[in-house]
Formats: structure tokens, C-alpha cells, sequence
């Protein structure tokens, strides 16, 4: 059992990984798209805090375009961490859904100061024992547990809300309804986990131990073998779903929302519209089809009015 | 109170007369007395020859399938469409955000409560954002993507043609403001997957609106206008403009035309010529004024900046952009300056920024950059005392939202009119007019009826709140909205709830303001008439 435990894992790390890239690269592979920005772009500096772009001076293109970092990670961090968008238009979902991404995120800084200590120990320190590193064991052991209730809190609260609010029961699918069990779930069981068998997580390190050195230990209980496996399906799963935006949200950010990138002086922009613009249009409808133009730049360089006047002469 | 009217997804594939209905008492309640009144019946004709299975209202003319074989046909027309729609050759330009909407929305709503026809309906749950979304989503996951276990996935639902007819006219339920993704946490984009839907059905169905299509971009490609006007026409009636305003401003002004070499080449939307001729001969003086370089176009389609491939087709957007770009450089101008018109501005400066093969790179920018650094040069005397009367700024979401341009047209009002006050929200946060992306030039059937009771229904109590100190008839107020859509949209809503009469309102665009506080021109340039 426990082999197949550590097999489950690698796998659902695998799984993981490879759905992340194959969407990523999807996205990438995409051609060049019109812009489609929305402002406020946070990229724009000052003119940022009335929503205002370079779009505002006259002969934009002569200036020098200069784009601001701190702008976008002040509108970024807000997002990410706590939800501003939902925040500042959908209160009542707020008030589940932050507790819910947000007992995520910590959940996921716990994964990873533990598996840091992991490391720490397979260079031979002993972690649990060691009195320097007692603030990072203590705060790993206060992260867990936060991070698995406010997890369950929040999931059980959008539970309720699909369930008991029309408009949005109205939008949910089996899908739904199962994503929020599964966290339920994974994280209730990560608290009696926690509570009956690893209140130290020093299970939890040596697992992470094992895995890194690809050693197989057998590891003695059923309820923590269960959570790993809850937990390694609920990672394998996440990219494979809509809940893939936790880093689609990115491009989607700013690749569209924020992408107001001119086309000035950007030949390869320019040779991307070239790529494009020799692609086949095979849409039906008689503006288009019947001309014998098969290129969108034979298309969009037709002109089927001027055409049919033509003919009438 | 919230009177959700519940639809379900699937209730959109019924065999049923009609899916939902908006009556009077549904309609979101404004700080004023409104006659409105129910519904008028669709015409027979209409009724006999196009589906008209949604609401009360019939946007887009879908033929009436006769046989099942006519039914048949819509569906697999339809459903080959959405194909390739999600193909990169054919939808290069939108498939990355199509895409991406489809798989990424959490279905979480956020976006309801900022769609301003949502809340006009009295939240009828038709005119949910995600609506039409889920359906078509649904649509392409079960047919088009073909995703295991679809149903349990995403949701079903029955592709028939009531589905396709009900979606096609759906489409034409959205402003395609886009305030809605604006909101999205996410990113998703639910009034692009309106004007995909559109795409659908013009680009693989041949199915249109007849404003935006034959009488709007083919004749624009046609006669160089979707006035129909041609470029003698176009010439005489400017020519024209340029005497009248000349005799009645007492201020000597030509507008100059296919200049060779000029540094701006300025396009209007020809609507104005026709509508609001004061625009065009503010313009002209104002220019004339800070002497500038500038001439207008009289070459196919150049002297017109309306695209309305913008609101429903890819194609067209694409033809026409490119005329306009050839005839920039055709004239050797240092760039083109779009007028007062904010899809126009959002089509030729942004979207075909990266359509524009690198030889018709031109460098475009909207008006109001160079009218605001008229207006702060000095170079132009003004009373801001002429424009001493209650004005407030109307914002475009074409100009606003989707290009940030928000400071130069404040910077002009803030310091030519004494009286501006701001509408709540604004800038980019602005709601739309009620008749973005066409439906400001449709008069067919009830579409006025509708544009007045629901899609411009948050901008008229906006607009009433911004005057909420000087209600009445007694004091002349003045509402700037600097785009053509947006002002045949007020005035069509200001004329319908005989708002000259009651409240002194009308409306107009900023260089109208710019002109009427010119020192050299005579007093009353903007005038309370009727619209």
C-alpha cells in the first residue's frame, strides 16, 4: 500500500505539472490576437489612478513608452492575495470565497516551508529537535490546520451560496458541486490528520523526505495515507478544470486585459501579422466566400460592394 | 425589490412562443415620470417571416425556418460556424480570448450587477451576462469540443433551432460595453462572446442586422459612406456646412480637403454631416483657429470613420480599416485624427493596430489630445462665462473603458464650463449610452421602444442625478457626450420622454462646447431645439 501511496504521488506531480504546461503552451501557440485591453491598466503609472492610457497625448507614438512595475504589482497583489475584484463587486461572495482561496494559499505556503525543513533534514539536521529551527516547526504547525479550516470554511460557505442562491445554482454543474466536496474532503481529513495522527507533522516531513530521496518507506497510517491520497487527486485534478485560472489568470491579465503594447517598432508584431494575415478564411457567407480570394489578406483587401457595382456598369 | 424573473439554461431550447417577457413593472424605477407604456406588437410581416421566439422585440432577422429541413439547415449552419470560430485561421483575432472565456469562468456572477441592462430589466434573467454565455458554452463543449462526460462537466443542453434562433438574438441583447469583464476577477469576457455569436451568424450565416450590414458597412464600401453619400455629395453638403456656420458664427472658415501632405488627416463619423452639422463646423473652426495642418478625405470610405465590422464582423472590420489606412497614406499625412465617434476611435487606433499590415502603419490618435492642448495653448480666446450653464460629460466606453482615454475631454470642460459636474461612476467605470455597438441607428419594429426602456435606462437616471440640483424646465442643461452613437442614442431617449420640454436638457459633443466660448464667434453656438 504505502508503494503505491509514493507511485500516486509522483504521478499526481506529474499529472500536474504536464496539465499546467500543456495548457500554457496551448495559449502560447496561440497566433498573435487583436489587442483587447480594458482599462484601468495598472501598467500606465499615474495616469493608472483615473484609468487613463498613453492614448491620452497627442503623438503618443513619438514618446517614450514606459510602463510601471510597482502600478502593476500594486493592482496585482491585491488581486492575488485577496480577491480585490470580488471585493469590490461581489461582497456577499467575498465573504466565502477569500476564506476559501486564501486558506489555499497557505496551505500551499505550508507545503512549502515543509518541504524546505524536508530538505533541511535530508542534509542530516534534525529538524523537529533542532532549537534554531523551532519558530519555522511552530510556524509550519500553526499554517496547517489554518489553512486546511479556512479552506473547509470557505468551501462549505460556496457550497451553501450554490446552492441556496438562485443565480448561481442556476450556473452550477455536477462539476461544482463535486470541486467543493473534494476540498471538503481532502481538508477535512487533513484536520483529523492532524488532530489523531501527525499534530506535529513530522509524518507529514518525513513523507516529503522519503519522496525526495525516492525512498519507499512504509508509512503506518491508514488516515495519513488517505489524505496524501486525497490531496495528490485534488492536484492532479485542479489544472485539468476551470480552476486551471489560478495561472491562466495571468495571461488572461496581461496578455488581454493589460495588453495595450502598441505596434510601434515591433517588427516581430509585425511579423506575426504576416503570419496571420496568410492564414485561409473559409467562412460561408457571400460577403466573403465566391470571390475566389482565399487569404484574409486577399479577403480584407476585396472589396465585394465595389465589386458588384463593377458588374452593374 | 429584485424580481428575477428565473430562466433556466435549458429553458432556452423550448418549444415555447416567446422565453421571456420585461413588462412595465419589472423595469428598474428612475427619478422621473416616465410614460412608458407596454409593449407594441411586431409587426405581421416581421412576425411571418422572421423568429421571433425571444421577447418582445426582434434585433436580428432570422428567417423563419418553413420545414424541418429549414430547421435542420439553421442548426448545422450554426454549429459549423461555431467550428470555426474556434479555429486559429479563421478567428485569429478573438480565439485566444474566446478560448479562454470558455474554460476559465467560474460562473460566479460577479459580473451581473454591472451590466446596466440586467438592472433595467429588474434583473430578467435573460439579460444575465452569463446567460448567453453558458449557453454557448454548453453549445461548445457538447458539439464543438466534444468534452467527456460533457453533460455532467459543463451542463447540458439541446441544440435545436430554437436554441440557435434564441442565442442569434441574444446576441443583440448586449451593448457589448464590456463593463461586465471589467468586473470579471477572472478575466473572462462575457460581451465578446455576443459579438462572436454575431460573427457566427454574419460571417457563416449571412445573417444580419440591416443597419450594421447592407445599409451600413457594404454601403460604406460601396458609396464610401453608410450615409450613402459619395464624395461629391460629401463635399457639396460640407461645402455647405462651411457657408452656413461661416454666415451664422461671423467667423470666415473653409474646411480643406485631400490636402497632400497635411500633418493630420481628420476623419468623421459622416452621421454628424448629416445630423449634428455644428460638430463638423466646430471642427473645421477650431482647426482653422490654432492653425493646423489638417484635411479631410474624400477617397472610398475615408471620409466616414464608422466600422461597424467592430459590432458583428471580423471581415468587414478588417476592409474597412484598411481603406481608411490607404487613404492616409495615399495623402502623405503625418497621421490620422479620429472625430467624435467612439467606435470609430476603438477600431482604427486600437483593434487594428494589429491588423494593419506594416505598409499602412499610420500613426492614428483620438481628437481630444489635440483639442484639449488647443484649448490650454492659448492660441484660441475664450469666455468660459458663455458656457456658464449645468454640463455633464457623458464618457463612451469606447474611448473610456477600452482606451483610457479619460483627462483630455475633462481637462477642456473643467476649464470652458463653470458649471460641469461629473455622473456617477465615469471615466472608465462609465455606463453605456443604451446604444453601443448599433443599436443607436436602428429604428426597426419596437428596437427604439427597447433601446429607451431598458438598454438606455441607467445612462437617463445618470444623467438625471448628474442635474438632480436643477431639475425642471427652467434651467438649459447640457449633456456632452463627444461620440455620434452615443448622441443619437440621447437624442432619441431625451425626444421620447420630452425631456427639451421638461427639463431644458439637450445634448451635444465637446467641440460644440470648445466653439460656443470662443470669443471670435458669435454667442449661441449651442442652441435648446428641438433634437
Amino acid at each position: 500500500m504505502s508503494t503505491f501511496i509514493y507511485i500516486v504521488t509522483y504521478l499526481a506531480i506529474v499529472v500536474f505539472v504536464a496539465a499546467v504546461l500543456r495548457r500554457i503552451i496551448h495559449y502560447l501557440k496561440n497566433p498573435i490576437h487583436v489587442r483587447w485591453e480594458l482599462y484601468p491598466v495598472p501598467h500606465e503609472g499615474k495616469k493608472a489612478s483615473y484609468g487613463g492610457s498613453y492614448l491620452e497625448d497627442s503623438g503618443w507614438w513619438e514618446q517614450e513608452r514606459k510602463t510601471s512595475l510597482v502600478g502593476t504589482l500594486k493592482a496585482m497583489i491585491p488581486e492575488m492575495l485577496f480577491l480585490k475584484a470580488v471585493w469590490e463587486n461581489n461582497r456577499p461572495l467575498w465573504v466565502v470565497t477569500f476564506p476559501f482561496h486564501f486558506g489555499l494559499y497557505i496551505t500551499v505556503g505550508f507545503i512549502g516551508l515543509l518541504g524546505l525543513t524536508a530538505i533541511i533534514q535530508l542534509s542530516g539536521i534534525d529538524v523537529a529537535g533542532s532549537h534554531r529551527l523551532k519558530p519555522v516547526v511552530a510556524l509550519i504547525s500553526f499554517l496547517g490546520p489554518l489553512g486546511f479550516i479556512l479552506t473547509i470554511m470557505g468551501a462549505i460557505g460556496l457550497l451553501y451560496k450554490r446552492l441556496t442562491d438562485p443565480g448561481l445554482r442556476n450556473y452550477a454543474n455536477f462539476e461544482h458541486y463535486f470541486n467543493l466536496c473534494l476540498f471538503i474532503t481532502t481538508m477535512g481529513v487533513a484536520v483529523l490528520t492532524w488532530l489523531f495522527v501527525d499534530p506535529t507533522f513530522n509524518l507529514a516531513r518525513q513523507f516529503l523526505v522519503n519522496l525526495i530521496s525516492l525512498k519507499m518507506t512504509a508509512i503506518g497510517s491508514f488516515l495519513f495515507q488517505l489524505q496524501v491520497l486525497l490531496a495528490m487527486f485534488t492536484i492532479a485534478y485542479i489544472p485539468l478544470t476551470h480552476m486551471s485560472h489560478f495561472f491562466m489568470k495571468w495571461f488572461l491579465y496581461h496578455d488581454i486585459r493589460w495588453g495595450d503594447e502598441p505596434n510601434i517598432n515591433t517588427p516581430e508584431t509585425d511579423k506575426k501579422i504576416g503570419i496571420v494575415l496568410n492564414y485561409p478564411v473559409t467562412w460561408s457567407a457571400s460577403h466573403i466566400s465566391g470571390h475566389g480570394k482565399e487569404t484574409w489578406a486577399e479577403v480584407a483587401t476585396f472589396n465585394p460592394a465595389a465589386e458588384s457595382e463593377k458588374g452593374k456598369e | 425589490m429584485k424580481k428575477n424573473k428565473m430562466l433556466k439554461i435549458t429553458d432556452v431550447s423550448k418549444d415555447s412562443e416567446k422565453l421571456t417577457s420585461v413588462s412595465i413593472d419589472d423595469l428598474m424605477s428612475i427619478p422621473a415620470d416616465l410614460d412608458d407604456i407596454d409593449w407594441a406588437e411586431l409587426p405581421e410581416e416581421t412576425r411571418e417571416k422572421y423568429i421571433c421566439i425571444l421577447d418582445d422585440v426582434n434585433i436580428l432577422p432570422i428567417p423563419k425556418p418553413l420545414t424541418t429541413k429549414d430547421e435542420e439547415e439553421l442548426v448545422n449552419k450554426f454549429i459549423e460556424g461555431m467550428r470555426k470560430l474556434f479555429t486559429k485561421e479563421n478567428n485569429w483575432t478573438f480565439l485566444t480570448m474566446l478560448e479562454t472565456t470558455m474554460e476559465h469562468c467560474a460562473k460566479c456572477n460577479t459580473c451581473s450587477d454591472s451590466c446596466h441592462l440586467f438592472e433595467a430589466s429588474g434583473e430578467n434573467e435573460m439579460y444575465r451576462p452569463n446567460y448567453r454565455t453558458e449557453v454557448f458554452r454548453r453549445i461548445y463543449k457538447k458539439y464543438v469540443q466534444k468534452e467527456p462526460l460533457a453533460r455532467w462537466r459543463s451542463g447540458d443542453i439541446d441544440l435545436n433551432w430554437q436554441t440557435v434562433a434564441r442565442l442569434g438574438e441574444m446576441a443583440y441583447r448586449c451593448n457589448i460595453c464590456r463593463r461586465c469583464a471589467q468586473t470579471c476577477p477572472i478575466g473572462a469576457d462575457n460581451a465578446l462572446v455576443a459579438r462572436e455569436i454575431r460573427k457566427i451568424f454574419s460571417q457563416e450565416m449571412g445573417i444580419t442586422t440591416p443597419e450594421l450590414h447592407d445599409k451600413g458597412s457594404m454601403m460604406q464600401l460601396k458609396t464610401g459612406s453608410s450615409t450613402q453619400m459619395n464624395k461629391i455629395v460629401v463635399k457639396d453638403n460640407v461645402e455647405f456646412i462651411d457657408e452656413d456656420f461661416s454666415e451664422e458664427t461671423g467667423y470666415e472658415f473653409e474646411t480643406p480637403w485631400d490636402v497632400e501632405g497635411a500633418d493630420i488627416l481628420l476623419i468623421h463619423n459622416a452621421g454628424e454631416i448629416m445630423a449634428w452639422p455644428e460638430n463638423i463646423a466646430a471642427f473645421s473652426m477650431i482647426f482653422q483657429a490654432a492653425g493646423i495642418s489638417w484635411t479631410l478625405s474624400s477617397e472610398l470610405a475615408a471620409y466616414d470613420s464608422i466600422n461597424y465590422g467592430v459590432f458583428y464582423d471580423d471581415v468587414q472590420f478588417a476592409r474597412t480599416a484598411i481603406l481608411q489606412a490607404q487613404a492616409a497614406k495615399n495623402l502623405g499625412v503625418k497621421k490620422i485624427v479620429l472625430g467624435e465617434c467612439g467606435h470609430a476611435h476603438k477600431a482604427l487606433t486600437v483593434i487594428a493596430d494589429r491588423v494593419l499590415p506594416e505598409p499602412l502603419k499610420v500613426p492614428r490618435e483620438s481628437c481630444f489630445p489635440i483639442l484639449r492642448d488647443i484649448v490650454m495653448s492659448g492660441k484660441i480666446k475664450f469666455d468660459p462665462e458663455r458656457n456658464n450653464f449645468p454640463v455633464t460629460l457623458h464618457d463612451p466606453c469606447n474611448i473610456t473603458r477600452l482606451m483610457g482615454i479619460i483627462k483630455p475631454q475633462r481637462d477642456i470642460v473643467h476649464k470652458l464650463c463653470p458649471q460641469f459636474r461629473e455622473m456617477h461612476p465615469h471615466g472608465p467605470y462609465n455606463y453605456c449610452c443604451g446604444g453601443g455597438s448599433g443599436y443607436a441607428i436602428m429604428s426597426r419594429n419596437n428596437i427604439p421602444e427597447w433601446r429607451f426602456k431598458i438598454a438606455g435606462r441607467k445612462k437617463l437616471e445618470q444623467v438625471l442625478n448628474a442635474f438632480s440640483d436643477c431639475r425642471g424646465p427652467d434651467t438649459k442643461k447640457y449633456v456632452c457626450a463627444p461620440c455620434s452613437n452615443c448622441k443619437g442614442q440621447l437624442r432619441d431617449i431625451f425626444d421620447r420622454y420630452n425631456l427639451l420640454e421638461a427639463e431644458q436638457l439637450t445634448y451635444g459633443g465637446i467641440v460644440e462646447l470648445i466653439v460656443n466660448a470662443m470669443v471670435d464667434v458669435n454667442p449661441g453656438y449651442i442652441k435648446w431645439e428641438e433634437y
